[in-house]
């Protein structure tokens, strides 16, 4: 374990570690894309890291990062092999990209062969496919209130592309982020996903973060997905990193005419989890389903920001997050609907719902609804409490005992959301991930 | 199999229940009959171990066990089975799933051999077809958008499934037309054997027509204010209860 300094560590730490990454190996990148880094890392130096004075960060103290000086990860992909990524994959015939530390793992990655499909390092695609990438690269996730999405833009060096061609079927992708570490130093990646679909085009994207290894780690993620008219996209992402991790990431996407995005988070590992996800339906008959799960436990603590943002009429998007705090555990969701100015026949729904499975477990739930339409149907609510007495009652009166009644309702409550999980195979692995995690839970 | 002495128990300090008498043998019905607010459903709840109602005086024993001093699932794993007036719908929970756990739990705990889901699927195939019902509810989630006949048929389901020896069924037949009843009784009347008990709990005879209850109780205050055989029910059924109310201030 790394000993924790008290003082806590300045941005300037940050903006040193770029310089020193800007003069040497990510030299080779683009003029574009060091033009974008400087930009990036000059916004980050104005701002600093946000305190939770701020009213986007009230709940979530950044003193846990902050204690330590994380440098930037090398890549270790030597120091892994197939065989260690075994137990991640969520199917082993489904063609997978392998980041470690956030470098492209080319060894580790079977990319699909499809026409008019392609799966690239960020890093090689930058180069080699300029047109795609950079009309969307870091357009979509703004960084204006989010000084994270700013780091992870000036430390772009490698991540993934997908590229799905109009009317062309990608089938299902999955992209392991392993963190390898050995607790030397505390290391920082900041890994960048550009997943784009073209009109009429389909995908099926998993996202998962793991750590192997012991060590004090940070993951600075930013995902933007685009999905172009009439196209369609499934993403995934499962955020399983060890205890030691601390995770900051958002999602952006932005959607066209007729789109429909199935977004989907998984949180059960990590220390400290922030994660920001903008969606915004900027097509008429665009169709967005947000859902998250959080099952954590001991003193983790996740924190959600979502934005839908309801650009053009006739969108319907629909917002289902659940949350299952154990231990001293804490969840924040932060749910914001806008529907903009003549979106009409907006249809929005939001739902968050929290089982606190301790008196010391807490959630806080916040709903922001800003409608600039008058022919518009939105709909939100929050649970918060404890597993159902009366359900309870119900399960022990026909011969189970209290623990396994709460393990099964815990569960229940977890499937309203496992059962949304299109890709089948994903759903079974959650399924188990979700039992095998109550069961620890319940046995600690 | 039960004995129920001077029960007294009550909610949120009320008293309900106020010295409650009971006999039941192995192989006999009991019904018990009464008014709303007689304390009907807080002496089943009591038997089965609801959080909510205290016990304050008496004693229930159960094949010579302190039923009252067992936790709820130790009761049904002894076997006592209560049907609810009122299943509650639990989202995210298949049907299945939870009858399977429940036969599971109570094997367990008896120390007999788990069931996997091949094997439980088979036994449940097996009852099912005994009592002539389809599987229909196996794989909806418990209860959840159940109507309320269904609700009801999915306790008894349970009741057959987990094979207690002692039932009661509190309200079963209540909010039930005429045709759901006789497909409740006929199940029950089919599981009927000289080594189980059954407690039906009602407000109507209706169901009593199907299930010819050896004993015939009825609750009035808190107290079992009389008892006899199936022809009370009759009784009870012509002339409504305010003659025992009156029976009972005169008496």
């Amino acid at each position: 374990m790394i000993s924790q300094p008290t003082s806590l560590v300045a941005p300037d730490h940050y903006v040193a570690a770029f310089k020193q990454f800007a003069s040497n190996g990510a030299s080779k990148a683009p003029v574009w894309v060091a033009e974008t880094r400087q930009a990036a890392i000059e916004r980050f130096a104005e701002r600093g890291f946000p305190t939770t004075r701020q009213e986007a960060w009230r709940f979530t103290s950044l003193k846990p990062i902050l204690r330590h000086g994380f440098v930037l990860a090398t890549p270790n992909a030597g120091r892994i092999t197939a065989a260690d990524l075994e137990i991640h994959r969520i199917d082993p015939s489904i063609p997978v990209v392998v980041l470690v530390n956030g470098r492209f793992a080319p060894e580790l990655t079977r990319v699909p062969d499809i026409e008019g499909v392609t799966v690239a390092s960020l890093r090689q695609a930058m180069q080699d496919h300029e047109a795609l990438v950079r009309p969307h690269l870091t357009k979509h996730a703004k960084d204006e209130e989010n000084p994270f999405v700013s780091l992870n833009a000036a430390f772009i060096d490698d991540g993934t592309f997908v590229h799905v061609a109009a009317n062309a079927q990608a089938g299902s992708i999955q992209i392991i982020h392993a963190f390898v570490t050995n607790g030397e130093r505390a290391e920082v990646a900041h890994p960048r996903t550009l997943i784009v679909v073209d009109a009429g085009g389909s995908a099926s994207i998993v996202e998962s973060f793991v750590t192997i290894g012991m060590g004090v780690t940070w993951t600075n993620g930013v995902t933007e997905l685009v999905v172009g008219q009439n196209a369609q996209l499934e993403a995934y992402r499962l955020q399983y990193e060890s205890l030691d991790a601390f995770h900051t990431a958002s999602t952006w996407s932005w959607q066209e005419r007729d789109s429909r995005l199935t977004n989907m988070i998984f949180t059960f590992g990590g220390a400290l989890t922030r994660h920001d996800i903008v969606s915004v339906l900027d097509g008429e008959g665009a169709e967005s389903t947000l859902n998250g799960l959080s099952v954590l436990g001991g003193r983790q603590h996740v924190d959600y920001h979502t934005v839908l943002d309801h650009a053009k009429p006739h969108c319907k998007s629909w917002e289902y997050f659940n949350g299952v705090f154990d231990g001293r555990s804490r969840g924040v969701f932060n749910g914001r609907i806008i529907v903009r100015e003549g979106a009409q026949k907006t249809d929005a729904k939001q739902t968050n719902n929290n089982l606190l499975l301790t008196d010391t477990a807490r959630a806080d739930s916040q709903p922001q609804l800003e409608i600039y339409a008058d022919d518009v149907r939105c709909t939100h609510g929050a649970t918060l409490g404890p597993i159902d007495e009366a359900h309870l009652f119900y399960m022990q009166s026909r011969g189970l005992t209290r623990e396994h009644a709460k393990r099964l309702l815990t569960h229940g409550f977890a499937s309203e959301i496992l059962n949304e999980v299109a890709l089948a195979p994903l759903r079974q692995r959650l399924d188990t991930m979700v039992h095998d995690r109550l069961r620890t839970e319940s046995a600690g | 199999m039960l004995e129920i002495k001077n029960l007294h128990a009550g909610v949120d300090g009320a008293e309900i229940l106020k010295g409650v008498n009971l006999s039941v043998k192995a192989g006999e019905l009991h019904a018990i009959m009464g008014p709303n607010g007689s304390g009907k459903s807080t002496l089943a709840n009591v038997l089965a171990g609801h959080p909510a109602y205290e016990v304050t005086e008496g004693s229930v024993t159960f094949e010579g066990q302190d039923l009252l001093a067992m936790k709820p699932e130790e009761r049904a794993v002894a076997g006592v089975f209560l049907a609810f007036q009122y299943p509650v719908e639990i989202r995210g929970v298949t049907n299945g799933y939870f009858l399977q756990s429940a036969v599971n739990s109570v094997r367990k705990a008896r120390g007999e051999e788990e069931l996997d889901t091949l094997e439980f699927a088979e036994l449940l195939e097996e009852k099912l077809e005994a009592i002539g019902w389809d599987d229909s509810l196996i794989h909806r989630a418990v209860n959840e958008g159940f109507s309320g006949g269904e609700k009801k048929r999915n306790e008894i389901l349970q009741l057959i499934a987990l094979e207690p020896k002692l039932a009661i069924l509190d309200e079963t037949d209540s909010g039930l037309d005429i045709d759901a009843v006789r497909t409740v009784a006929e199940a029950v009347n089919q599981f009927r054997n000289e080594d189980r008990a059954f407690i039906v709990v009602t407000h109507y005879q209706r169901i009593l027509e199907y299930l010819t209850p050896d004993h015939v109780h009825v609750l009035a205050h808190g107290r079992v204010v009389k008892s006899g055989g199936k022809e009370l029910a009759h009784e009870l059924e012509a002339k409504g209860y305010d003659w025992i109310r009156e029976e009972v201030a005169v008496g």
